[in-house]
């Protein structure tokens, strides 16, 4: 499946009222622009806190936050491990390959068992669209998406954002270019939800044959919708002209087997992003990737640890921006049960 | 403390018991006394708590150095990741903590309103994971009672005995553009 099918049934994401706790975050297309700023505020007292000699607040003292990735990640699950253990909660990591899911446990009796040890929050990977919402709707712990499927990586679109206002403010009208292999991209549709969100001209450029054409198509001619806006271009060179930020996606190797593409050459000549083709962007021009990245192929390593690129920003702000989210969960109060009488 | 839109409709518009000169004749005399409880402003650092006792701490530092000539320094606390009150409650955005050194140094709290005491509970663990102050100091605009913790201000402005129903709003030219404390009721919702 190339779109994501909806979640049968409204899930309900938000506390009562703007400023109380949130139940989840699944989606990018859920968050506002005042809750992004929002979001970004927490960040920056995030990040001074990882700036102390003693790396440590209580805040989540007594919480438990149980990492579920059904999928390969190094930087996202150590980034949310470390953003639990920053703030105090429990921090537990389960990865499906070395847990009973290799016996055949369903997804929801895996996270049955994690509510019953009071799981507060579910960080939760996995290859299939929708996996969170269905643990959102089943389970009374507060679910965060780190990657379904190729839907949605809300957290990335967060710290990917976090990261262009940090340099050049205000989003609202920057040139963003977004570069590669589109249509298997969950990171790629959470940052068009998120840019678009927050004002920004946003171009995808892609080889014909990796466009996500379903998820784009009745959006962009759809009256008043964020992506109306949005420019598709399959000449990397004229996407770039003028771009404020150049986001470049990983290209998954996988897909030259499928047909996609001819050669990782060709892709690499045509859509690779170089010190040539990164000149045409505006001077100052940030240059981002979600990472791991495959340098030779989709960007070259001078322009990947070149002077313009904030790659490794990125992940030492995806650790402030979980920490914000971590914090602005509304993770419920404990029962306390006196074992006294009276 | 900060009121947002849905608050302020269910106080009632209430009476002024500080006027804006009030303030500033309190603010010159909690100076004073702290200077004169310290033996001058050698050692002191001001911390004001976000979000008024930080436009607080500056009135004070600014006065200390027209009256004795040394500058104070001075730092801005956010209690936000300390606080008792997270589970299920509302989510405050959070303001940028930046301290001076505090190792050795007689740290004066500064904060508008007094009340529990809670946040000067979780004021006193935040700094004590950025150093160990020789003393800590508590100064407050208003002291409005209903303590629940142990803990006493030093310095008041001054004292208003309230009820648990009324509710007291500073406000400072620095944030809300005048200066006034004002005294409501809250309605029972």
């Amino acid at each position: 499946m190339i779109a994501a099918p909806s979640p049968t049934g409204p899930v309900d994401t938000r506390g009562p009222a703007v400023r109380s706790g949130r139940r989840h975050v699944l989606d990018m297309d859920d968050f506002s622009r005042e809750e992004i700023l929002g979001v970004f505020q927490n960040a920056d007292a995030m990040a001074e806190v990882l700036n102390r000699d003693i790396k440590k607040v209580p805040t989540l003292r007594g919480k438990t936050v149980v990492t579920l990735f059904y999928e390969p990640s190094t930087r996202t699950r150590v980034s949310f491990e470390q953003a639990g253990k920053v703030l105090s909660a429990d921090v537990i990591n389960v990865s499906a390959s070395s847990s009973s899911a290799k016996k055949g446990e369903s997804l929801y009796n895996t996270a049955l068992t994690l509510q019953a040890m009071n799981a507060d929050i579910i960080v939760i990977r996995h290859g299939h669209s929708g996996a969170p919402h269905f643990l959102a709707r089943h389970l009374d712990s507060c679910v965060i998406n780190a990657g379904d499927g190729t839907h949605a990586h809300p957290t990335q679109a967060l710290l990917d954002l976090y990261t262009i206002h940090n340099h050049l403010g205000d989003i609202d009208g920057l040139k963003v270019a977004i570069v590669g292999d589109a249509l298997y991209s969950r990171v790629a549709r959470s940052n068009l939800w998120g840019l678009t969100t927050m004002g920004a001209q946003v171009t995808l450029c892609a080889p014909p044959t990796l466009m996500p054409v379903d998820f784009l198509d009745g959006k962009r001619t759809e009256e008043g919708h964020p992506f109306a806006s949005v420019q598709v271009e399959s000449n990397v060179d004229r996407a770039l002209e003028d771009a404020d930020v150049v986001m470049v996606l990983r290209l998954q190797l996988e897909r030259q087997h499928a047909g996609h593409l001819p050669t990782l050459r060709e892709y690499s000549r045509m859509y690779g992003i170089n010190e040539r083709r990164l000149s045409l962007a505006k001077p100052g021009a940030l240059v981002m990737h979600p990472g791991p990245m495959n340098e030779g192929v989709e960007i070259d390593p001078e322009v990947a640890h070149g002077a313009r690129s904030v790659i490794e920003e990125q992940v030492s702000n995806g650790v402030a921006i979980r920490m914000a989210l971590l914090y602005g969960m509304a993770t419920p109060a404990r029962q306390r049960t006196s074992t006294r009488g009276g | 403390m900060a009121q947002d839109a849905s608050e302020a409709s269910r106080i009632e518009a209430g009476r002024r018991i500080l006027t804006s000169d009030e303030i500033q004749r309190a603010l010159r005399r909690v100076s004073h006394e702290i200077l004169e409880r310290n033996g001058g402003g050698g050692n002191l650092v001001l911390v004001g708590m976000h979000t008024r006792g930080v436009p607080l701490a500056e009135r004070l530092a600014q006065t200390m150095s027209e009256i004795e000539g040394e500058t104070v320094p001075v730092g801005a606390v956010d209690i936000g990741l300390y606080r008792d009150d997270l589970a299920g409650g509302s989510r405050p955005f959070m303001q940028p903590t930046d301290l001076p050194d505090i190792e050795g140094r007689t740290v004066v709290l500064v904060d508008d309103v007094l009340y529990t005491g809670r946040s000067i509970r979780a004021a006193m663990d935040a700094l004590n994971d950025f150093g160990r102050p020789k003393q800590i100091q508590l100064a407050v605009l208003v002291d409005r009672g209903h303590r629940e913790l142990p803990i006493r201000a030093d310095y008041v402005g001054k004292n208003v005995p309230t009820s648990r129903n009324e509710e007291v709003d500073v406000h400072l030219v620095e944030i809300d553009g005048t200066d006034e404390v004002v005294l409501g009721r809250r309605n029972e919702a």
